[in-house]
């Protein structure tokens, strides 16, 4: 006991029965209340990016990565089995261009478009969202590659459609500069073809790539090589099966 | 209490917080090109509800601190009164000035609000305002300065605020599933059980869109009024133990 408090004792009886009572009626109180978790349908029309920078009173980054994560809480009602599935996507949509609007170099917005909410069973709502990262990823090419990768991935997985799958490959392809990328992203629209059956393009694509000596790693060329030789013998089976 | 809240400066504070809320919200609502009516209730009603917190909370510890530099609680204890008798008396005093704020904060919402929808705020802001006075008297008491007061009745106002906003991010599906992170849960559940929940009351939604319904403003009130019999307690308590 400091010199400061006098003995409990000193405390009226009453005093300690009101703040045990108090206490529990608070705790019991408040146990039986639930927090809501936020629903599917309450997700509010999205603001502009202007109102988002407003709020975030000159903290754009913190305000962008704070939206993100308030945003990730809807929809997590127990009684979804398949989360966002419920959620109205074009206002999703509109929230995440928002976002991004806010940051534009946070890569949370296309992250979470790509990798969560693509990921809709839904093919009409996933498609959405691979468009928004279609549209979003012309802005800045070589930070948000990884986005439109991954929208490549789903479009050819899950929802079968290669014409779709090699337009996000050849935008990759296409528009990115930065030498750090990976050569798997950049040959992907090479793969895609190869699935499509579109072999002469996709040897045509592969000869250009080894010929601009953009390939430094010998093992990764020496892989390419093979990949070309195997593309040339099966355009040569091809030729001559076809007169058959 | 009264008497030393008129003769302070806080009349003077309200009124000029009154001034520039409404000049504020006026001048919003020249930009907006709809909903201007709602956009300068809504306005308005968020900013006087935060100069109503702020006001109470800074006089009722400027007051606390006031009288202990002045030796003023030494007097007042050598008077024939108890100590239970002299903290309520300070806490009536204190809550009753809240509601006075409340009025003069509610009144030039009349502008916007229906009569019966503005009464339920305002009731919820007196209500909030007393519970926030308790608050500002239980740290005033407690800690010797000023400035650690006012940051802990704040810090604990706006954790009551935000309370439900974090439990429901916490317990989104995105949300890993770690020990670390059934820990943070946890801890967050626990702590939502010692706070009042001040998002759902006093909302400037309820002055464009009408009072909830009576049920759901009596659970909101009831439960301000619990917390604030605890923090009488507590503050007993405290108060009775210090040695003077």
């Amino acid at each position: 006991m400091s010199r400061t408090e006098r003995p409990w004792s000193a405390v009226p009886g009453w005093i300690l029965w009101l703040l045990a009572a108090a206490a529990a009626a608070q705790i019991g109180w408040r146990a039986a209340q639930h927090a809501p978790a936020p629903s599917a349908a309450d997700l509010p029309p999205a603001p502009s990016a202007q109102a988002l920078r407003v709020a975030g009173l000159g903290e754009p980054a913190v305000m962008a990565r704070l939206a993100m994560v308030w945003l990730q809480a809807f929809d997590s009602s127990g009684d979804n089995r398949i989360p966002y599935q419920r959620l109205d996507y074009a206002r999703l949509i509109a929230w995440l261009r928002a976002i991004l609007a806010t940051d534009p170099r946070s890569e949370y917005p296309l992250f979470a478009a790509a990798r969560v909410y693509a990921e809709n069973s839904d093919p009409a709502k996933a498609r959405r969202v691979l468009d928004f990262i279609f549209q979003e990823f012309g802005a800045d090419p070589n930070r948000r590659w990884p986005a439109l990768a991954h929208a490549a991935l789903l479009a050819k997985h899950r929802l079968q459609d290669l014409p779709l799958a090699r337009r996000y490959a050849a935008a990759i392809a296409q528009h990115t500069t930065d030498e750090s990328i990976p050569l798997w992203a950049r040959q992907m629209e090479i793969f895609i073809l190869e699935d499509m059956n579109e072999l002469e393009a996709a040897r045509v694509m592969l000869g250009g790539l080894l010929a601009t000596g953009r390939i430094r790693d010998p093992e990764e060329r020496r892989f390419l090589e093979g990949r070309l030789e195997e593309l040339e013998r099966r355009l040569t089976g091809s030729s001559k099966a076809g007169p058959r | 209490m009264l008497v030393e809240a008129l003769r302070s400066g806080l009349p003077w504070l309200a009124a000029a917080c009154v001034l520039v809320s409404l000049g504020l919200a006026g001048f919003l609502s020249r930009v907006a090109i709809t909903e201007s009516s709602a956009l300068q209730a809504s306005m308005a009603g968020a900013l006087l509800r935060a100069c109503a917190v702020f006001l109470i909370a800074a006089h009722v510890v400027a007051s606390i601190a006031r009288e202990a530099n002045d030796k003023g609680l030494e007097l007042a204890l050598a008077l024939p009164i108890s100590r239970p008798s002299y903290y309520l008396g300070k806490l009536a005093g204190f809550a009753c000035a809240g509601a006075l704020l409340a009025s003069l904060f509610a009144l030039p919402l009349l502008a916007w609000a229906k009569p019966a929808d503005l009464a339920a705020w305002w009731l919820s802001l007196a209500a909030e305002a007393a519970l926030v006075a308790a608050v500002a008297l239980f740290f005033a008491s407690a800690m010797a300065q000023t400035v650690p007061a006012i940051a802990a009745a704040a810090g604990l106002y706006l954790l009551a605020r935000a309370i439900s906003a974090i439990q429901a991010i916490a317990g989104g599906p995105l949300a890993s599933d770690t020990p670390l992170a059934h820990a943070a849960r946890w801890t967050m559940d626990a702590l939502a059980l010692l706070l009042p929940r001040l998002d759902t009351v006093t909302r400037s939604d309820w002055l464009l869109y009408g009072a909830p319904p009576a049920a759901e403003l009596a659970q909101g009130l009831f439960g301000l009024a619990l917390y604030f019999v605890l923090l009488a307690a507590a503050g007993l308590f405290d108060f009775s133990r210090r040695n003077l």
